[in-house]
């Protein structure tokens, strides 16, 4: 185990959720600012008492989170803008976890917030980054659906999982989803529609595919007295990881930094795999949940397949799974899709679930997973949250 | 009538003509490099001088060593087909209307991996696949996977087939019908299955030997064309320009000597206004309508050809006034290129050395049949090549040319 300084005097907080929308004609700027007026509501603190922001988007071009400052009237001690994707909300919580440890920030915001233009998802996707610009897009154009395609049918081919595998997850995010208010996808889904989507790259069908939206997530992080003072219902944070490009020997990515990391994540956390309540996973496509959910240690390496048939992934299941419904229900709105497990997490750890709420939930795993760079995901992300003891 | 040359399909005259569209074009300018290379017909990746590390995409420094000295080397393109997909959804309206296309992982025997097109027979994972360079509509590269062994033109695939320009099914106007190499394009061009041929003629009222004979061939027409003329041009374009799919500018007048050796500028202005005024004349009449039929169904315009010089590059100084006029031609086609870039019209340069033909007689070996010279153009049509050096001499003085351009220039004037 690393001896990494545990996060024992800080906590995390006032999960936020900004509702999402399929289409907005407003910028970024605007959902973030309502993600900051949520966290102030949320909190009864005044704006001025937020010294940090940590902020992630895709959509904010041509600003960063410092022309946030002046954009939303924000003086801060602490500034940091994560654009690490599905990794964001991991990686902020961590970065912003030390700052107030350290004294550099009192009350950290944590915000990601994207608009949805008709045309800003193809935009983000052209010059996503130079080696997507220079060697992927070019070929069909087909964005994340195509790199998760190849490795999709690969994970498939190797592992022995079926289509009615992925299927199975996605079916019961969907039932989870049906509870959860700010959900975009709340009718009910069956099996059978899953199976018979239109095809998008093969083997990946649209039931697949997230559905990107414009929205924000945002949550507080401060000290533990902060929090109580305020009164607020605050979780803690046993541990946590990040890993970038691990595996670059790997010919395509079957596996991701999770593995490399986990056993010193649960290690610190001083917990067991059977201690946790619920998993939180960043589901941009089925195969990443259960690539996640192997890496982190729940099952063995290869053995994806055997563990779907053998659990069930609703709320009140055996294993909880992206128990808002996860982006494949709820909706991707850019990088608060990273954060949406955080908050979810956030809420059933503290018995506040907008949705279906996970009975005793005392310990859940959150994981991220960002920037599709070239041909596979580079940003890994894990953390172990727990309810304080009252 | 050869086999190749089934007529191609009519088009429907009730459907609408696609306005042009092109893949994304948007490369750094590392990556460019592919390009250049692809545009040659050759498959290059980044070696690293220092510790031999091969690598894709293209990078500013070497991702092992962090070497800053990469060299563009030819890659052999054997690999391993690790996964495969076929796309049925894409964010680009002009792989929309190309739908399904199929696209792999691929990774080579030298080490990295790469997305690629995949050619009907390359599929199953873990079968042996040889990846190519090609320019695709955009005149960007892109890498094309085919099973090994695998012959089959790239034209018989829906998404792959606008990588080429192939001459069959197509129809051709070459400016020259009357010079050897003229006739040796225009038997080519049948033999490659082209449906129909145009071929121009300045002075009509002359004989043509040979011309006449293989007009006999009711695919091949020849049709009043003088580049000098501008009148002449207007007039054969309103009258065939709007079915020309590949234009083929071989006309030239060719005479040797540079500065000293001739008294007044006749001769060097009759070289201008044919090799570059011509050309140019041509440019302003033709291409507006070949890049407005650059996505007309089922059969496009899809090339023009320009037949320069090796001496375009570099000043041969024993034919300088000559040299002189393709450089002019050279550089105003590169104009066209550009111009014709977003329509998808490719425009193809080719740099001959010395052709085997009268104006040459005093000059030494090798010299470049006029039946090798098509061969190369029909060969650069069917793989999209971009620049052409036909021959030995052509290929010497490109390498010369790309060591150093300075070292080239005293060459020549020493005499070669």
């Amino acid at each position: 185990m690393s001896g990494r300084a545990r996060y024992d005097e800080v906590v995390v907080a006032v999960p936020v959720t900004v509702p999402y929308v399929r289409y907005s004609i407003r910028g970024a700027h605007w959902f973030a600012a309502r993600a900051l007026a949520g966290l102030l509501s949320g909190s009864g603190l005044a704006k001025s008492a937020i010294d940090g922001l940590c902020f992630s988007s895709f959509t904010l071009a041509p600003d960063t989170a410092i022309a946030l400052t002046q954009h939303l009237g924000l003086t801060l001690s602490w500034l940091d803008h994560i654009p690490l994707g599905g990794a964001a909300g991991i990686v902020a919580l961590r970065r912003a976890l030390r700052a107030v440890q350290s004294g550099d920030a009192a009350v950290v915001a944590c915000v990601a917030a994207d608009t949805n233009q008709v045309h800003s998802f193809r935009r983000t996707l052209e010059h996503f980054s130079q080696f997507a610009q220079d060697a992927v897009y070019p070929y069909g154009a087909g964005g994340p659906n195509a790199s998760f395609a190849l490795l999709t049918a690969r994970y498939m081919r190797e592992f022995g999982v079926r289509r009615e595998d992925f299927g199975k997850l996605c079916v019961a995010q969907r039932q989870n989803a049906l509870a959860f208010p700010h959900a975009l996808f709340r009718k009910p889904l069956t099996l059978e529609q899953y199976l018979r989507a239109r095809p998008i790259a093969e083997p990946l069908h649209l039931l697949d595919c997230v559905m990107p939206c414009a929205g924000a997530e945002a949550f507080l992080v401060m000290r533990r007295e902060r929090a109580r003072d305020l009164g607020l219902r605050a979780v803690a944070v046993l541990a946590t990881s990040e890993r970038h490009n691990a595996f670059p020997e790997d010919a395509l990515q079957l596996r991701g930094g999770w593995a490399l990391d986990r056993e010193a994540l649960f290690a610190a956390a001083g917990i067991s795999h059977q201690d946790v309540d619920l998993v939180q996973t960043y589901d941009d496509y089925p195969v990443m949940s259960l690539m996640q959910i192997e890496d982190l240690g729940f099952f063995a390496k290869g053995e994806a397949a055997q563990f779907v048939r053998t659990h069930s992934f609703t709320t009140d299941g055996d294993f909880p799974v992206n128990t808002s419904g996860g982006q494949l229900s709820v909706g991707q709105a850019g990088a608060a899709g990273g954060f949406l497990g955080l908050t979810e997490a956030l809420r059933q750890l503290t018995g506040a679930a907008l949705g279906a709420q996970v009975a005793n939930a005392r310990c859940a795993v959150v994981s991220g997973f960002g920037i599709i760079n070239y041909d596979r995901g580079l940003a890994c992300g894990a953390a172990i949250l727990a309810a304080q003891t009252p | 009538m050869s086999g190749a040359s089934g007529q191609r399909p009519r088009k429907n005259p009730l459907l609408r003509t696609h306005v042009p569209l092109t893949p994304p074009a948007a490369r750094s300018r590392i990556a460019l490099r592919l390009t250049a290379a692809a545009a040659r017909g050759r498959f290059e990746l980044q070696v690293c001088r220092r510790c031999a590390h091969v690598q894709y995409p293209p990078r500013e420094a070497c991702e092992r060593c962090l070497g800053l000295e990469l060299d563009w080397k030819a890659e052999r393109g054997a690999g391993e087909l690790l996964a495969e997909t076929t796309l049925h959804h894409s964010h680009e309206e002009y792989f929309r209307l190309r739908l399904p296309c199929r696209i792999g992982l691929v990774r080579l025997e030298s080490g990295p991996t790469l997305v690629t097109f995949l050619r009907a027979g390359a599929r199953g994972v873990g079968s042996r696949v040889l990846v190519a360079a090609h320019l695709d509509r955009a005149g960007q590269a892109v890498l094309v996977a085919r099973a090994v062994g695998e012959q089959d033109s790239m034209a018989e695939d829906r998404a792959l087939r606008e990588l080429t320009c192939s001459a069959r099914q197509r129809k051709i106007l070459v400016t020259d019908g009357k010079s050897a190499t003229g006739q040796a394009l225009i038997r080519g061009l049948l033999q490659t299955g082209a449906e129909l041929v145009w071929a121009g003629t300045a002075e009509p009222w002359k004989p043509a030997p040979g011309l006449d004979e293989l007009a006999r061939d009711p695919r091949v027409t020849p049709v009043p064309l003088d580049l000098t003329d501008s009148d002449s041009v207007r007039e054969r374009v309103a009258q065939i320009g709007a079915k020309v799919d590949i234009l083929i500018n071989n006309a030239e007048l060719h005479r040797p000597y540079g500065i000293g050796a001739r008294y007044g500028v006749e001769v060097a202005r009759a070289e201008m206004d044919l090799n570059y005024f011509g050309l140019l004349r041509l440019a302003q009449e033709l291409a507006p309508v070949m890049r407005a039929r650059s996505a007309d169904a089922p059969a496009s315009a899809v090339a023009w050809v320009n037949i320069l010089s090796i001496y375009a590059l570099s000043s041969f100084p024993a034919q300088g006034t000559f040299s002189a006029s393709k450089a002019a031609a050279y550089s105003l086609s590169q104009c066209l290129r550009a111009e014709l870039q977003r329509s998808g019209v490719r425009v193809m340069h080719v740099f001959p050395g010395p052709l085997d033909e009268s104006w040459n007689e005093q000059l030494p070996g090798p010299k470049l049949s006029p039946e090798a010279l098509a061969r190369s153009v029909l060969g650069a049509l069917e793989d999209g090549i971009e620049d052409v050096y036909p021959g030995d001499l052509a290929q010497e003085w490109l390498a010369r040319w790309r060591e150093d351009p300075k070292v080239l220039e005293r060459e020549l004037a020493a005499g070669g």
